[in-house]
């Protein structure tokens, strides 16, 4: 099926409301993708996963991106079908204040880990997600790495994170910088 | 099927602290685990130990300028997270590639491919209590470095491809090299058939341990050779074909449940297995047909600036499944935001799901089985 064709079906079935936009292929994004509202997602993650003729039964991957500018952060979730060998992209556009948006785990498991990076990440809150605990940072981490605006602090449990320049802590000579000097 | 089996409430529960620094759990990854005697009630993994914020890095560096950080993705198969990074960063800016470095890319890609599962099944079968495949396995790979070192100078992170290409050609000779290894690497998978996945114990101890079913793989969703051992016969190479795979002809082996069900440990040890027969295939009929290209066509023509203002997502499939690269760019020179989606990384996430009413003994089976490396899953 294609992308025009999955948006028209998901307009007919949820309405304008729940699925605001379609963009597709162009000079500004290679995949078609359409925007839906964030706390419709999990319903219509569940119609496009059992629909007859969609069966999108693999969601290949969660990301989320922060815009700062947009005062928003996007939630992009690729998905594809085994059956029907096509795919589509989701948006949903979070606002950057407040995070939070339903999540897919009951309807793909693989959602679980990749909605737990997101949340360590980006600080997206998925509601409904059963186990939502940092992944990869340590527990105590405070902020969202991803975030453009996050800034490391310079030492965390005593460890710095900054390292001196090891050529000017050991007064290490280039040569050629030496010989153009002189 | 390992048999499940409760005892009354009363009885205490053990908590058992497995890793960081376990011998068989292949990298720095920690596991949780609660257990009735040798009986698993539930294994928490803990992951991040190796988390490098490769993703952030990305933001920071020019196009070019991330290829060798994309070969500390998935170290012991740095060929494919390459080849990933070029093929987005090519579907964003629309650059074509030379048929030449298509090939190429493919010849380096393959022999990755064997060197990976190499570590893989030796691993594995050491894992379980074999050491003797492991060198054995080891010793293939080790041809498989020479040869690659060869080509880019590299044995371990190659960075090798490049944005619309590669960065060197065969050098002379190197094509009959290649070929003497594949008649001596033939004769040695049926010598380690021999020796270690058709052994009787060795069969005894993994069939029917830690079965996933089709359904299962692709709820959680598992990639690669996890995915085909549990018998869906989906490979990114032939279903969603890209560089020149489709000129080649190969077969993609899936789980048979020869010895027990389908998608146990010993599928996913087959499957690799048979999928190493399969990458010599590719390697021979690549290594004919690269000479109907010209030489030193390598480099396909790149716009002046690579200052992007787009969005594409990428994938290949590597020795660890599809490996997808998700590339924003917003007219910078670095790009917006950079993301791998691994196939360690998901193949983690369904152990605490199958985890319940294992033997302690079919975890390890289990972690080994699914092929995952440490630095992939926390990138």
């Amino acid at each position: 099926m294609t992308p025009e064709a999955i948006y028209e079906k998901l307009k007919a079935e949820f309405g304008e409301e729940a699925v605001p936009e379609f963009h597709p292929v162009s000079d500004k994004n290679r995949d078609a993708w359409i925007a839906v509202a964030p706390f419709e997602i999990e319903r219509i993650s569940e119609y496009l996963k059992t629909t007859g003729g969609l069966s999108f039964d693999y969601l290949e991957c969660i990301t989320g991106v922060d815009y700062p500018d947009l005062k928003k952060i996007v939630v992009v979730y690729h998905v594809y079908s085994y059956t029907q060998r096509h795919r589509i992209v989701l948006k949903a556009f979070l606002d950057r204040d407040d995070p939070a948006m339903p999540s897919v785990v009951n309807v793909w498991s693989t959602a679980n880990w990749q909605e737990r990076e997101c949340y360590d990440l980006l600080g997206v809150l998925f509601e409904g997600h059963p186990d939502l605990r940092r992944l990869l940072m340590p527990d105590d981490w405070e902020g969202h790495p991803l975030r453009k605006d996050f800034e490391e602090k310079e030492e965390y449990h005593g460890i710095p994170t900054v390292r001196p320049n090891p050529i000017e802590l050991f007064k290490i000579q280039i040569p050629g910088k030496e010989a153009k000097a002189s | 099927m390992s048999e499940v089996i409760f005892t009354n409430e009363m009885d205490e529960e053990m908590t058992l602290n497995m890793g960081p620094h376990h011998p068989s759990t292949h990298g720095v990854l920690r596991f949780i685990i609660s257990s009735d005697g040798e009986i698993i009630r539930k294994a928490v993994p803990d992951v991040g130990y190796l988390h490098r914020s490769i993703e952030k890095i990305g933001e920071r560096n020019t196009y070019p300028g991330y290829m060798p950080y994309t070969d500390r993705v998935d170290y012991v198969a740095a060929m494919f997270a390459n080849e990933c990074w070029a093929m987005a960063c090519e579907k964003l800016m629309g650059i074509t590639v030379p048929k030449r470095a298509s090939y190429l890319r493919v010849i380096s890609c393959e022999l990755n491919r064997i060197a990976s599962h190499m570590i893989a099944l030796g691993a594995m079968a050491m894992d379980i209590g074999a050491t003797t495949p492991f060198p054995w396995a080891l010793r293939e790979r080790e041809r498989i470095n020479d040869i690659i070192e060869e080509l880019c100078g590299a044995r371990l992170t190659y960075n090798y491809h490049r944005i619309g290409g590669v960065s060197f050609d065969m050098p002379t000779g190197w094509r009959d090299k290649c070929l003497k290894f594949l008649d001596l690497f033939d004769p040695a998978m049926v010598e380690f058939d021999r020796l270690i996945t058709l052994n009787d114990i060795f069969v005894k101890r993994l069939a029917n341990v830690a079965v996933i079913t089709a359904e299962e793989a692709v709820d959680w969703g598992l990639v690669g050779p996890n995915l085909r051992a549990s018998g869906v016969k989906w490979d990114l190479r032939k279903d969603d074909a890209y560089s020149v795979y489709p000129e080649l002809d190969f077969d993609i082996p899936v789980g048979t449940g020869r010895y027990g069900t389908v998608g146990d440990s010993w599928d996913r040890f087959d499957v690799r297995v048979r999928e190493c027969r399969e990458s010599s295939k590719i390697l021979r009929q690549a290594l004919d047909k690269i000479d109907e290209h010209p030489e030193d066509d390598i480099l396909g023509k790149l716009p002046k600036k690579l200052k992007p203002d787009c969005e594409a997502y990428s994938r290949v499939e590597s020795a660890r499944g599809d490996m997808g690269c998700y590339v924003i760019g917003k007219g910078a020179e670095e790009p917006y935001r950079v993301r791998f989606r691994t196939g360690s990384f998901t193949a983690m996430g369904i152990i605490e799901a199958k985890s319940p009413g294992l033997f302690l003994a079919d975890l390890v089976a289990l972690i080994a089985s699914l092929d995952v490396v440490a630095p992939e899953i926390d990138r």
